[in-house]
């Protein structure tokens, strides 16, 4: 409860904010038309106006809530006005890029870490490939994939996805499999045992809950980069094709839809995520920090 | 205890792995006859950047400076700022700092369009992209930075009889700054990133995302690369300036020491 309060208040502080915000930017539309119409509106008329109107600048959170429950529970998920219909779209492409993220990211932490040579390598361009602004780059995965056969949208998508969520698992890696201090190593050395035995053995171990705890970044980077591959793409389906479309044909509403179905869907997926987390915690007996 | 190795491996393995990458690929491109209008080959990229240098700064002013710096700097002071304050109500910070910290982890690139229809088109609505992208990791850090003094190092500034403002000052915010330093890192990149990512939601005939995008439709695909090679660029210079500032702000850091 007492965690909770806070919260609530900040919540509802930023929801007021919103109503003014709404109020105050929807006001010139409202006095416009009130103008050419030759009419003066009270204070009560012009905040009635401005709590609903289709195009306005900032929709009021009431409209948004209204837009996103008819996108989500009223339409069919079949129908191309769905949410849920675009939401897995973009899910889907998430997941791809995360399971890729993890696999890159895994493959390269072992390598960095097995390897000197590979770790003065790579790690200096895994650091460079993220400063690279991974939208800059996109439309020429785009053009490659297509070259290379892959037909769909959903390849270059997931390898967008998957450049951005291979970071986070690759730095937690290698900071896990080194984890293993040198008493523990020396221990193994007295036992005899080989390179790969110290490897499977101690710090394959000792890297899961540095694995684990990396996913939630992983798999928030993997949606942001599912969705920006969607911009630049030239994509039609997904929650990015769908803000897109709303910029392109002037709906406010459904940019601001797809807006919190993307906010929703990441909230999901950490949730998720965070789960699997604990209960891998759990089974592999990590005690708490 | 395996050697350290020498400066110069550590320039010289990741340069010289570079260099084998762009040669490969220009051997690639040469053997297979790989058509320019899917893969052109690093010469033809360096040809075409030599060529339109002019182009290619303008494009510069307008995303790298007038949109991402701009906004990395409001965004930057305005989530420190927040955070000094923030940080003096108990109630506010628990409050706040659960939703900043969920805020922060959402797709915020999604606001691009909304703000490209709020501030028009140009690099004003890119830089208001960016000052909210960067907000959220510049707030959260600095809260924990400023929460990371213990109570020896406080009791000793009351027993000087430090005001508040001395506290923040000459303890609290020096204690903040790798914090801080490690949010601007994450928010260097993002500021690139939100500003390429608005002008895909419409902006002037110029801009790095705008010749992106109309070049990709003209198939001028080496152009399309020259770009992309100055972002790679900014983006790697942006992060190393902000280290390099890092590395003289936070010299008594463990994490900087050498040797």
């Amino acid at each position: 409860m007492n965690r909770i309060f806070p919260i609530l208040t900040v919540v509802l502080a930023i929801l007021a904010i919103w109503y003014a915000g709404s109020f105050l930017m929807n006001r010139a539309w409202v006095m416009d038309q009130a103008a050419r119409a030759g009419t003066e509106p009270s204070v009560s008329e012009v905040f009635r106006d401005t709590m609903n109107q289709p195009r306005a600048k900032l929709p009021a959170p009431h409209q948004v809530a209204a837009e996103l429950y008819d996108g989500i529970f009223d339409k069919k998920i079949t129908s191309k006005r769905s949410l849920v219909y675009h939401g897995f779209i973009t899910l889907e492409a998430t997941f791809y890029g995360f399971v890729l993220g993890i696999v890159v990211g895994v493959a390269l932490a072992v390598l960095i870490v097995l390897s000197r040579a590979a770790d003065l390598t790579l790690m200096p361009w895994a650091i460079i490939s993220q400063t690279i602004p991974v939208v800059a780059l996109a439309p020429m995965i785009v053009v490659l994939t297509n070259a290379m056969g892959a037909g769909s949208l959903m390849v270059p998508k997931a390898i967008i996805a998957g450049y951005l969520s291979f970071f986070p698992v690759l730095v937690s890696m290698v900071k896990g499999l080194r984890s293993p201090d040198q008493m523990q190593l020396d221990l193994l050395r007295t036992y005899g045992a080989s390179q790969s035995q110290t490897f499977w053995k101690l710090r394959l171990p000792a890297s899961l809950p540095y694995f684990f705890a990396s996913l939630k970044i992983a798999v928030a980077a993997s949606l942001v980069g599912a969705i920006v591959g969607e911009l630049p793409t030239g994509a039609i389906a997904g929650l990015g094709a769908r803000m897109l479309i709303g910029s392109q044909f002037g709906e406010p509403m459904i940019m601001w839809a797809s807006l919190f179905a993307a906010a929703i869907l990441a909230a999901l997926l950490i949730w998720v995520v965070g789960g699997v987390e604990k209960v891998a915690a759990r089974l592999i007996g990590v005690r708490p920090a | 205890m395996r050697q350290s190795p020498s400066t110069a491996m550590k320039i010289a393995l990741p340069v010289g792995f570079g260099l084998l990458v762009l040669v490969l690929w220009e051997m690639m491109v040469k053997t297979f006859a790989i058509p320019p209008a899917i893969l052109p080959a690093p010469s033809a990229i360096a040809t075409r950047f030599a060529a339109s240098t002019d182009i290619l700064w303008i494009d510069f002013v307008q995303t790298v400076l007038k949109g991402a710096v701009t906004g990395l700097i409001l965004g930057a002071i305005a989530g420190l700022l927040v955070a000094i304050l923030i940080d003096r109500s108990p109630f506010l910070k628990a409050g706040l700092l659960p939703v900043a910290n969920f805020v922060a982890a959402l797709p915020i690139v999604g606001i691009a369009p909304i703000m490209v229809m709020w501030f028009g088109f140009d690099w004003q609505s890119k830089a208001a992209v960016v000052v909210v992208m960067v907000f959220f990791p510049i707030l959260v850090n600095t809260l924990a930075g400023l929460q990371d003094t213990d109570r020896m190092q406080q009791d000793l500034m009351r027993t000087y009889s430090a005001s508040y403002l001395q506290t923040l000052l000459k303890l609290r915010l020096p204690a903040a700054m790798p914090f801080i330093f490690n949010g601007l890192k994450i928010s260097a990149t993002l500021a690139l990133i939100g500003a390429i990512v608005a002008e895909y939601f419409g902006s002037p005939t110029r801009g790095m995302g705008f010749r992106i995008s109309t070049e990709v439709g003209r198939l001028g695909i080496d152009m399309v690369w020259a770009e992309i090679a100055v972002s790679a660029l900014t983006g790697t210079v942006l992060y190393g300036l902000v280290a390099l500032v890092e590395r003289a702000v936070t010299f008594w850091h463990p994490s900087q020491r050498r040797g």
